[in-house]
């Protein structure tokens, strides 16, 4: 039956029906299809905002298995700024030291300990289903405060019309049929986006061909809490790469690199999966553990993203828009980016504070960030599976090197990690007026600062900031109608370990900056007048060119 | 300075003698190993993505050319 196609992890929004099924069809400011991370995420950050979001979710609640176990600190950050961060981090594994091996032997590591000074840890782990549950969590603690937002589980999106003024969405309950009107749809259902294929939309890109076998074991094990990765792993079965991560509740992900011609059933065996597994454990531990095999799949992937994330008034974001491969954690982590960019836009556009043109730089933002994260992805597949000999003599020549000479590790691949993206010269950046530090210019996202109580990022809560340096803000006249809120900060009082002077000051003795709603930067100087800053602001919300 | 193709390395007929020796004995994929050892440290050492650009197209350029008849 329709809606029932994977076995639920959580029921968090069972079927009930609703009196608009009975009705004719209801008209909604935004819908969001697909209650996953992304749906979820975008649909908590507008109820926050005020503006009524309405989730269709084909199923009842989330999926089963681990599936997306890294999540970067700038998610976790986003997560914060949602309500959902400090469960996350709390269940979560943080980790910072990754191991590569070729054969028996470590060629190379690398510690993403990040600089002192940021609330969050570069990563945690934490399998999928945590935190989807966090985030429907934090909605539903949004809604006991009135943020007006609905779920509705078994809800099946069948069809789809755009009008000139809205969009019309067929939908299946085990009810029967109804419809709902939207002013904008945010498709979030995943890589096989059915709004996709009723839209004919393509999906092009690259198809690896390459299987890779997850085994998600329960074991007490001493191995650390690190990354370790293997090219040419030295045990039995393991095909051309290996991966052993760790879990929370005493879970380790293994990962197998399995090749292309492969007999998917045979290999999904329960006995071949433990051959496998034993032979790689043993020869870490010099013996088999006990464990269980908790969760199983094999997968293959694509690099590829759809033209335009933006068609009319439906939006798509994560999967839906644009997949990677999973070496470098940038297929959940991108989605939520994607959240993160869209939310603020859609809610001032449904408010009449923006023009509908404003969610045009939502497609040119998230285009370019997708096309970083393919580049990187793509980059990181092709040293994982050569695709001809000589590039295969190319990576063994990087990997025997990299034994020797410290030259050749960072050349080693077997994954970058996410970052978040940088809006470089796109549409909605003002001007960078201010000889400051390059991590902290224009379309970056702020990065985070202890201050004298708390850190900054928990100061930028949603709004257009002002951040105000060594410098009193300037009050604003007029900012059409869309809150702003001015911080004022001393490196004098405020700037407990120095970070924050480094971060956003360099060698400037005091600054200015616009930050967007998503924490981004949009404009900074060294002096700036309210004209400067309002001006910038109409950049930003895309009231002027 | 940019990328250097003039003569640059005295005694020529010594280094590609030595350039041969280093493979003496090996086989064919052994060899392709070593070139690809030996490629990756001199880029390191050369750095300059410039230089390293232009050296790609100068190879592939020796290639397209005809050779003399």
């Amino acid at each position: 039956m329709i809606g029932a196609s994977y076995q639920l992890a959580y029921t968090l929004y069972p079927y009930k029906k609703v009196a608009a099924q009975d009705q004719s069809a209801q008209s909604h400011p935004v819908v969001v299809v697909g209650g996953g991370p992304v749906g979820i995420a975008v649909a908590l950050d507008l109820a926050k905002r005020g503006t009524a979001v309405l989730v269709l979710d084909d199923h009842e609640g989330v999926g089963q298995g681990s599936r997306a176990i890294c999540f970067s600190k700038r998610t976790l950050e986003i997560a914060a700024r949602l309500g959902a961060g400090c469960d996350m981090v709390g269940k979560g594994v943080v980790w910072n030291v990754g191991k590569v091996f070729h054969g028996n032997d470590r060629i190379f590591q690398f510690n993403l300990l990040p600089e002192e000074g940021h609330k969050n840890p570069a990563f945690i782990n934490l399998q999928q289903p945590y935190f989807e549950k966090f985030l429907v969590d934090a909605l539903r603690k949004a809604q006991a405060e009135d943020a007006p937002a609905e779920i509705r589980g078994r809800n099946v999106v069948t069809g789809l019309a755009q009008k000139e003024d809205h969009v019309r969405l067929e939908i299946e309950t085990p009810d029967g049929p109804y419809a709902v009107l939207a002013d904008y749809v945010v498709a979030c259902d995943g890589a096989r986006s059915p709004l996709r294929e009723m839209m004919g939309l393509r999906f092009d890109g690259r198809v690896f061909e390459d299987n890779f076998l997850i085994a998600d074991v329960k074991m007490k094990a001493a191995f650390p809490t690190e990354r370790w990765f293997w090219f040419d792993p030295p045990f039995e079965g393991s095909g051309q790469s290996a991966l052993l991560h760790k879990q929370p509740d005493d879970i380790w992900r293994i990962d197998f690199q399995l090749g292309w011609d492969i007999d998917r059933a045979a290999e999904l065996d329960s006995d071949r999966i433990r051959a496998r597994v034993d032979a790689m454990l043993s020869s870490q531990a010099g013996y088999v553990p006990d464990y269980e095999l908790e969760w199983t799949s094999i997968y293959t992937f694509q690099c590829r993203r759809m033209e335009k994330f933006r068609h009319g008034r439906v939006l798509f974001a994560g999967d839906s828009a644009h997949q990677v491969s999973p070496f470098g954690a940038r297929g959940a982590n991108s989605g939520v980016q994607d959240a993160d960019n869209l939310a603020w836009k859609l809610d001032l556009v449904v408010k009449g504070l923006a023009p509908d043109t404003l969610l045009d730089s939502y497609g040119e933002e998230r285009e370019y960030a997708a096309d970083e994260n393919i580049l990187n992805s793509t980059r990181a597949t092709d040293f994982l599976t050569p695709k001809s000999r000589t590039s295969k003599v190319f990576r063994d020549a990087v990997l025997s090197l990299a034994r020797r000479y410290p030259f050749a590790r960072p050349m080693v691949n077997s994954g970058r990690l996410s970052v978040p993206c940088v809006y470089d010269g796109l549409s909605l950046g003002g001007p960078d007026s201010l000889k400051g530090p390059a991590q902290t210019r224009v379309g970056a996202p702020c990065v985070d600062a202890p201050l004298d109580c708390g850190y900054l990022l928990d100061a930028l809560t949603g709004h257009f900031a002002i951040l105000a340096i060594n410098t009193p803000p300037p009050s604003l006249g007029d900012s059409g109608g869309i809150k702003v809120v001015s911080i004022a900060l001393s490196t004098e009082t405020d700037d407990p370990t120095g970070a924050l002077a480094v971060r956003y000051l360099g060698d400037a003795k005091q600054a200015i900056y616009l930050v967007r709603p998503d924490q981004h930067i949009a404009a900074r100087w060294a002096y700036a007048t309210a004209g400067d800053i309002e001006a910038a602001m109409r950049k930003a919300c895309a009231l002027e060119t | 300075m940019g990328l250097n193709l003039s003569p640059n390395i005295s005694d020529p007929d010594g280094f590609y003698d030595e350039l041969l020796a280093a493979h003496d004995g090996l086989t064919d994929v052994q060899s392709d190993a070593l070139n690809a050892r030996l490629i990756l440290i001199l880029a390191n050492h050369i750095g300059d993505r410039q230089i390293l650009r232009d050296a790609l197209s100068a190879a592939k350029e020796a290639q397209a050319t005809p050779d003399p008849v």
